[in-house]
């Protein structure tokens, strides 16, 4: 874990069912996350994804990379463009910096149509440390 | 200053006035963190990290937020405060709203059982802003998370409530314009009057009448001489209606459209401009002010004056 490393890209197809999964998961009801003439009533041509659904995706992005001993510590992101039906959003993440067993990493997601999320997560990933003279590993 | 800037800078003290207000007092978790909420997020997701799953399972801390939410129950717990905030901003015409920004730190893991309270604070509001979505204010508030009265995470939210911005322009494929004035040698003087920012009215000089619209003779005494008085620009709403429906090229219904006493004693049809279409009543003091609406055509349209 250096600052520079590059996670491997994660590439979620923005489906129909996965707004509505998201929106209902995170008990978002508001209408434009799963009903289309409603959202296009409010300007939008289709439902588009909920923030709370883009942030779990963001978590979920470092926590694939990191394993299951990852803690995340910190998850800041702001929207930029919709994620709407039959687009393709790209997860891409740059370690900014390290600082003991704690990380900051960059993340992007791009869809078709520009930026949907920028954002920072900070990441504490326990390091397994030779404790010398035992033959053994600590924490 | 305009009126126009003044109604503006009178919301935005409006809207500040609710920085350090509360949004939610002691607002509790419609149910404690749960399994199967987390499995369903996880489903949906696509989460398969074994932290959240088994005996020990965590909840993904992601979901910090959803165990606040009201769901289709509604919102308990939400101050009054917040509530009439995001009412100035739909009658404002804000009436749309899109979440901008999430910043989340977790103090401790969230487990199945754990029963959740939360305190919202509203952290500010922004001054007007204009997005590619439409014009409004920024609204951030503030909720610690917390399981037996201990911080458990800090969610930092922002909104953006807007008037949703004017759609497309019309077939022509840009902007379409106000239809033009009709000009001819009865009211030609009436128009230049406009394009010198004056609102002039007919004065009969047989018997002294004001008359609007200009016409040829007086319908007083029937006499064709006239000459012009300068409206001062103070009115009154006499009357008004509400535009909704059909739809004009370069109108976005509704809108208000309100016959004006002048206060010299003649009424002009016009629009009633920087107060929402549903604040217009009649009685209500409006000033004269010339709107260009292109190149070539400038109106006087009626500054409404809120009680």
């Amino acid at each position: 874990m250096r600052a520079g490393d590059e996670l491997a890209p994660l590439e979620v197809a923005i489906t129909r069912t996965l707004i509505v999964a998201g929106a209902v998961a995170s008990r978002d009801y508001q209408d434009v996350h799963h009903d289309p003439e409603a959202a296009r009533a409010k300007g939008s041509p289709d439902i588009f994804m909920n923030i709370l659904t883009t942030n779990g995706l963001v978590g979920r992005f470092i926590t694939d990379h990191f394993g299951p001993t990852a803690v995340l510590r910190r998850v800041a992101i702001r929207l930029g463009v919709p994620n709407r039906p039959g687009d393709t959003m790209v997860l891409r993440g740059t370690v900014e910096e390290v600082d003991g067993d704690t990380a900051v990493v960059r993340v992007t997601g791009e869809n078709g149509i520009g930026r949907h999320v920028t954002g920072t997560v900070t990441v504490t990933v326990p390091v397994l440390v030779p404790v010398p003279g035992t033959g053994e590993e600590a924490r | 200053m305009s009126g126009t800037e003044e109604a503006r800078d009178a919301l935005e003290a409006r809207l500040k006035a609710y920085e350090g207000r509360p949004a939610a007092t002691a607002g509790a978790g419609r149910d404690p963190v749960n399994a199967p909420m987390i499995r369903h997020w996880c489903e949906a997701i696509g989460d398969t990290n074994p932290a959240y799953t088994g005996p020990d399972a965590i909840a993904p801390p992601t979901m910090l937020q959803a165990w606040t939410m009201g769901g289709l129950g509604g919102h308990a717990g939400r101050a009054p405060a917040y509530e009439e905030l995001l009412a100035l901003l739909d009658e404002a015409g804000c009436t749309a709203v899109v979440a901008t920004d999430c910043e989340q730190e977790y103090v401790r893991p969230l487990r199945p059982g754990d029963e959740i309270t939360f305190d919202t604070v509203i952290e500010s509001v922004s001054d007007r802003k204009t997005t590619k979505l439409g014009t409004g204010h920024f609204v951030t508030t503030r909720t610690v998370v917390r399981v037996a009265g201990e911080p458990a995470g800090v969610h930092r939210f922002r909104i953006l409530k807007y008037a949703p911005a004017r759609r497309e322009p019309g077939p022509s494929g840009r902007q379409e314009r106000r239809p033009r004035p009709v000009i001819n040698r009865d009211n030609a003087g009436f128009w230049e009057g406009v394009r010198r920012h004056r609102l002039l009215i007919q004065r009969c000089t047989a018997c002294g009448t004001l008359r609007f619209p200009w016409l040829p003779g007086c319908a007083s005494c029937g006499a064709q001489e006239w000459d012009t008085v300068q409206a001062c620009g103070d009115g009154t709403v006499y009357s008004y209606v509400v535009m909704h429906h059909p739809p004009f090229p370069a109108f976005s219904p509704p809108f208000a459209v309100g016959l004006i006493e002048l206060a010299e004693g003649v009424r002009i049809v016009s629009d009633v401009v920087g107060v929402p279409y549903d604040k217009v009543r009649i009685g209500m003091s409006v000033r004269l002010e010339f709107r260009r609406y292109d190149e070539e055509l400038v109106l006087p349209v009626f500054q409404g004056t809120a009680a």
